[in-house]
């Protein structure tokens, strides 16, 4: 990275051979040009804090934390207004949870296929299908939840209404397993091939090699893809938004519909909510709490690798 | 190999189940298979139910018609200029800046705390939930700012969205520029700003039209911040500059679905054609363009 700063430690020749003020003056200015480029990014995570911080604040001002982690109803803006974020967020575990149901197993199994069984045409074939698979746009999903998935789980389960957290996790399980399948292949690709060939000269067969040798070596990059994939079902927006429904209840039933945190900050967002008002700040809360929530998840991802990889020369 | 195994006195219980410890990894393998075949197959099911339900609404009175009450006069004309109007604006926007970062963090940044911030910095902003951008994009751009509910505010809402993509894309391609070019461009006494203009980026250039593509194709599809923001349900003009009103495609996809009306939910699905339609060839360009131009070192 620091290619420059040897270099000219190397050849200090500069000032012997004829500076140049004004080319000095003009690389500086393109350096600071640069860094504030690159300052853009804390920017956006001051914007992002600041954004938050402000409305939640005002909002815990009329609304106190005991009632929004105690109380067991979320129902602003009704005629008696309850403030419970239990709801919600039993709602986004709910979706959440079907999810990685779906993507953690079938992702994973898809990984090490890909990473060990695989030949190599094969998976020239499947990688970028599965790519394709990752760049669909949530929304597209969600459509297909509610239009497709939904009625074929209402003609096979009773009891599924029209609005369900069931079809949208299932959905948005297909959604997020290339995020795990190609964030463990990569961890499973990454562990070197003596330690294979070692298993394979003990005798071990695929199977062997793979789950008792790949698998433990790649645990650490595999855990973090898991909790990735929960960060992004928390916060995937469109596919609860349009298939689980905009009723807040909390309940356990995954057929019933509910309402996650996301698609409550969109259906506020869709009745225009006037800025100040209580409703427009608990987008703000709610949104907060989303933000924390991810954010830990991510956090504890990336101490995850640092604290468990396996260091390879 | 397996001379050698028979001359192990042990190797008879090898043997023995040898055969069984083969068929677990077919059966694993298989389980492997299938699983993609659940991926790729549900893929393949939405892409036909969408189609199946989309296309009989696909056709030119479709592309350049406006929204409207009325199923059969509805058309997407002002999502699909609002879509073009954001990509452009958030292409102009992050290009420049992304790629401006991506040289900072590359050639010029020595190994500090500053940096690492930075670079710790950018891997959390790619694991936000877009919509909590959405909510920035309010409080910041649309009412701080002033912007209003318009394009321009969306499009830097998406502009710091896909900022992470294009830095880390840029990063990679400037990282994969061989040292010998800088060597080279440095001892002919240019200066690094020359060097990383007239050698270093050139090279990189596939390596970040790529990433650039990836970019615009996720603002096209992101529609949670687009929402927040308050682009608008219903728009029946064309925006004249970036301080209009708007709609986007996802937008008008989703509120489309969200109608009870069979025959809105036709529209969607041709919406959603037509948007993967481009988001797929913009894709085919990237991968194309990754495998082709990579190849060159």
């Amino acid at each position: 990275m620091a290619t420059y700063a040897n270099l000219q430690d190397q050849y200090p020749q500069r000032g012997t051979l004829g500076r140049n003020k004004a080319r000095d003056a003009r690389e500086r200015l393109i350096e600071g040009v640069l860094m504030a480029a690159a300052a853009v990014s804390i920017l956006t995570t001051l914007g992002i804090l600041f954004s938050l911080a402000t409305e939640a604040v005002s909002f815990f001002r009329d609304v106190s934390l005991a009632q929004y982690f105690g109380d067991t109803r979320w129902s602003p803006g009704g005629t008696r207004d309850r403030y419970g974020i239990w709801p919600l967020i039993s709602a986004t575990m709910m979706t959440s949870f079907i999810a990685l149901c779906i993507a953690v197993p079938l992702g994973l199994l898809a990984a090490v296929y890909l990473s060990e069984f695989a030949s190599h045409k094969a998976r020239s074939v499947i990688k970028p299908a599965l790519e394709v698979l990752a760049g669909v746009p949530t929304v597209v999903f969600g459509f297909f939840a509610l239009i497709f998935v939904t009625p074929l789980l209402r003609d096979v389960i009773p009891g599924v209404s029209i609005f369900n957290a069931l079809s949208a996790g299932l959905v948005m399980g297909i959604a997020i397993l290339p995020l795990v399948s190609s964030l463990s292949e990569d961890a499973m690709s990454s562990v070197p091939r003596s330690l294979r060939e070692g298993a394979y000269g003990l005798g071990a067969t695929r199977f062997e090699v793979a789950t008792k040798v790949v698998l433990p070596a790649a645990l650490s990059g595999i855990v973090a893809s898991v909790i990735l994939a929960l960060s992004r079902a928390v916060g995937e927006t469109m596919i609860v938004a349009l298939a689980a429904g905009q009723l807040p209840k909390l309940t356990i039933d995954p057929r019933e519909q509910m309402q996650t945190m996301t698609s409550y900050i969109v259906q506020v967002s869709q009745g225009e909510a006037s800025a100040g008002s209580v409703q427009y700040k608990t987008i703000f809360a709610v949104g907060t709490t989303l933000f924390v929530l991810t954010f830990l998840m991510n956090l504890f991802s990336f101490w995850f690798v640092r604290r468990f990889r396996e260091v390879y020369d | 190999m397996a001379a050698r195994t028979d001359s192990f006195s042990s190797a008879g219980e090898f043997r023995a189940n040898l055969p069984l410890r083969k068929w677990k990894g077919y059966i694993f393998s298989a389980l492997g298979i299938l699983s993609i075949v659940i991926a790729l197959g549900t893929l393949l099911t939405l892409l036909f139910d969408v189609v199946q339900d989309g296309l009989p609404w696909l056709d030119w009175q479709f592309i350049t018609s406006f929204d409207s009450r009325f199923a059969q006069r509805a058309g997407l004309r002002a999502a699909l200029a609002g879509t073009l109007w954001m990509m452009a604006l958030t292409i102009l926007f992050a290009l420049p800046l992304g790629v401006l970062s991506a040289v900072y963090l590359e050639e010029y940044a020595g190994d500090n705390w500053f940096t690492r911030f930075i670079q710790v910095n950018i891997s959390n902003l790619a694991g936000v939930p877009s919509i909590v951008y959405g909510l920035l994009g309010l409080q910041i751009f649309v009412r701080l700012f002033n912007l209003n509910r318009s394009i321009l505010a969306g499009a830097l809402t998406m502009v710091l969205l896909v900022l992470p993509i294009i830095i880390v894309a840029a990063r990679e391609a400037i990282r994969a520029v061989p040292s010998s070019m800088r060597d080279a461009s440095l001892a002919l006494g240019a200066t690094r700003s020359q060097t990383v203009r007239h050698h270093v980026l050139p090279y990189a250039f596939p390596g970040i039209l790529t990433g650039n593509i990836l970019a615009a194709s996720r603002a096209i599809g992101e529609t949670a911040p687009v929402l927040v923001i308050g682009a608008l349900a219903y728009v029946a003009t064309t925006p004249t500059g970036p301080l209009s009103r708007f709609t986007v495609l996802p937008i008008q996809i989703f509120n489309w679905t969200s109608k009870p009306q069979k025959d809105f939910h036709g529209l969607a699905a041709a919406g959603i054609v037509l948007l993967l339609v481009v988001l797929l060839s913009m894709n085919s360009v990237a991968i194309y363009l990754r495998q082709r131009l990579y190849k060159r070192f």
